[in-house]
């Protein structure tokens, strides 16, 4: 059977004209497969500029690739009859960053909900739509009284998200896109929307993709994490191993940055080299920032590494872990679906500049 | 009257060293057709040479409101009330607008979370250097300039061939230094940084705050960092003050704050902190902040508590030393 949605060796373009000189790349032949069941849940981690907003708007369909092909259900979104798409935007919601800029400030709040609750014919009549909208808001802990009718401009920040999390849940969709669902909001806040949205992956059967920029909460929320860098993943794999024992340089200065909530102790040393406003050249998108480029291995500056694959369940696109298999970048979703190993291995890379 | 005193801030600064900056009982309202909004209810405490401290909270607390307050940047309808401001032995409150402009950036800076957004597009990094030197009646030969900018971009850790780009030419995070750069060119006391880092990633935020912490520390000065994070603050600052409906609710030590949260709210949200160690549940703080509006005398916290006492309904706890240089507000104690 099919994936509900396929991102098939997927690049995305920006810019650069007719002979593409001066294009930047924000997505370089990434594959990523989602299944509807079981319902999973998958961090997409990266700085700005590492493709992942791309990524996300590229398995919503609000983009299309300019290489490769993104699948729903088997078939090329580009070529879904009208009824393939209606079901298309059904099954796959979003939730973005900033819940204020996606309500339009005349209407009441009531309209995002009402739209797609007629739209897609969820309920039979306007008073058992109503029913449905009330039924979302009080799962998402908002007191349906206190919410309809009023304008966007009158709830908190909070009450705006949790507006888009009970319409995302009205929709009953097999895949949820979150994009930086938290990082506009405060810590407190932060901590309900998470577990709300953990709440509808486990109870819901939905699945979700977790784009961040935050290791913590991806590390809370997800059982597998993509860090992209510049376009391309530099490390997948199980989260806890990730997180743990981060095999990439760059997941390795990521998760030395994250400030611990303990005074005792102290961000560790970085390893790193200046950011650079020069461009990178051929071989690795890290290189220039790379502690360990030029010492590893000459390709470092010259073929961009492959994925090379440690353990079970994890792909390091490094060259420090060259003795290890290669894997095509295709089979990122089969890596990622294997078992994972459970004894704790040591890569023998880890750094002071991992966390614990 | 316990609100008007003020605390002296523990830790690390030295005891001795000289204060710089003594805020008490600061009040900020923003007036509204419903009546004055107490942002800022009642805030004192000092700063000495060298301490960094870190203002934390959700918004709405009043934390940022305290800071424009330091600036003298309330606009109306937001009024300082009443209060005092002393720098350096001057109430800033009393200075007229024109001596408090040569205050700012000379004697207390400010960057801000927007402040990478208010550069100047159309002017190269090294002129809105200068603007800010010149319009303090620094007198400089170029050649003098280009020393000093040279030294201030080493400082923040930017190449100095960043003097001559523009800001759309810069990362997000180049683009804070600058400002950081242009924050420190006068060598001011004490510098206020209104979650500088929120818009950053992990990496550029981290590099940020070490930037501020070096510049700081080879200035000498006092700096207050302002920010939701608890996570962040325990790495980047000395005390920490924890704000809460416009009031400072506890006030110490960053490790005594972590080893030992007095205040429930302080509790909440060191609790609701993810955790990169295991998988837990996040715990939220239920309910919401309350209306700065017609405040009742209680303690603002009791309806989210979970240990909330019926005093705590009837009467507003002032602040008060608990432990040795730890303070809190909270009838529980």
């Amino acid at each position: 059977m099919s994936s509900l949605i396929e991102a098939r060796e997927v690049t995305k373009r920006f810019g650069g004209g007719l002979l593409q000189a001066n294009a930047s790349v924000a997505l370089d032949g990434f594959s990523l497969a989602i299944e509807a069941s079981p319902a999973s849940i998958t961090a997409v981690v990266g700085e700005s500029g590492s493709g992942k907003t791309t990524l996300g708007r590229l398995l919503l369909g609000l983009t299309a690739p300019s290489e490769g092909q993104v699948l729903y259900r088997g078939k090329d979104t580009r070529a879904l009859s009208t009824r393939e798409r209606r079901q298309f935007h059904r099954d796959v919601q979003a939730i973005f960053q900033d819940p204020y800029e996606v309500f339009n400030p005349f209407y009441k709040v009531d309209h995002v909900l009402e739209v797609p609750a007629i739209k897609f014919g969820l309920a039979p009549s306007r008073k058992a739509a109503r029913k449905l909208i009330e039924q979302a808001l009080s799962e998402v802990g908002l007191r349906p009284e206190e919410t309809l009718g009023r304008h966007p401009h009158q709830l908190s920040g909070g009450q705006r998200q949790r507006i888009m999390v009970a319409r995302a849940l009205l929709m009953r969709p097999k895949l949820i896109v979150a994009d930086e669902p938290v990082s506009m909001v405060d810590a407190s806040l932060r901590a309900t929307i998470l577990e709300m949205l953990r709440r509808l992956n486990q109870e819901y059967g939905i699945s979700l993709v977790y784009i961040t920029h935050d290791l913590t909460t991806a590390y809370q929320i997800s059982q597998n994490v993509i860090v992209l860098y510049r376009g391309s993943v530099a490390e997948a794999g199980d989260v806890e191993k990730v997180v743990k024992e981060p095999a990439h340089p760059y997941t390795q200065l990521l998760i030395g940055s994250i400030p611990l909530p303990d005074p005792d102790r102290p961000w560790q040393p970085l390893m790193t080299r200046a950011e650079s406003a020069e461009p990178h050249g051929a071989g690795c998108k890290f290189a220039p920032r790379c502690p360990f480029a030029d010492v590893t291995d000459p390709r470092c500056r010259q073929v961009e590494p492959p994925f090379f694959k440690p353990e079970p369940r994890r792909v390091v696109s490094c060259y420090r872990l060259r003795s290890s298999p290669t894997v095509p970048h295709q089979d990122l979703t089969k890596v990622l679906s294997e078992p994972g190993d459970l004894t704790d291995s040591t890569l023998g890379l880890n750094p002071s500049a991992a966390a614990g | 009257m316990n609100s008007a005193q003020t605390i002296d801030l523990p830790e690390a600064a030295p005891l001795l060293a000289p204060v710089v900056l003594q805020i008490q009982d600061l009040r900020v309202h923003f007036e509204t057709a419903g009546g004055p909004v107490k942002a800022v209810d009642g805030v004192s405490f000092q700063l000495r040479e060298r301490q960094k401290l870190g203002l934390v909270g959700e918004s709405g607390s009043g934390k940022s409101t305290v800071a424009l307050a330091l600036m003298r940047l309330i606009r109306p309808p937001g009024r300082i009330v009443s209060g005092r401001i002393d720098l350096e032995g001057n109430n800033l409150l009393d200075l007229t607008e024109e001596r408090m402009r040569r205050v700012r950036l000379a004697r207390i800076s400010l960057v801000t979370q927007g402040a990478m957004n208010s550069l100047n597009p159309v002017l190269r990094v090294r002129d809105q250097v200068r603007d800010g030197l010149k319009d303090h009646d620094e007198r400089f030969s170029v050649q003098e300039f280009k020393v000093r900018l040279d030294h201030l971009l080493d400082r923040v850790g930017l190449s100095r061939r960043v003097a001559s780009m523009f800001p759309h030419e810069l990362s997000g995070g180049m683009k804070q230094r600058v400002c950081i750069a242009i924050a420190i060119s006068l060598r001011p006391k004490v510098i206020i940084a209104d979650e500088p880092t929120s818009a950053l990633d992990v990496l550029f935020q981290r590099q940020i705050m070490e930037t501020l912490r070096s510049v700081q520390d080879e200035l000498g000065a006092a700096s207050i960092l302002i920010g939701h994070d608890m996570g962040l603050m325990a790495q980047a600052v000395d005390t920490v003050g924890v704000m809460y409906a416009g009031k400072l609710v506890e006030v110490g030590a960053v490790r005594d704050v972590f080893a030992e949260p007095l205040h429930p709210y302080t509790q909440a949200l060191i609790g609701s902190l993810p955790s990169l160690e295991r998988k837990a549940q996040m715990l939220p703080i239920a309910g919401s902040p309350p209306s700065l509006l017609n405040r009742p005398a209680a303690a603002p916290f009791a309806p989210r508590c979970p240990v909330a006492l019926a005093r705590c309904a009837l009467e507003d706890p002032p602040l008060r030393e608990i432990r040795p240089n730890h303070w809190v507000a909270c009838h529980l104690y």
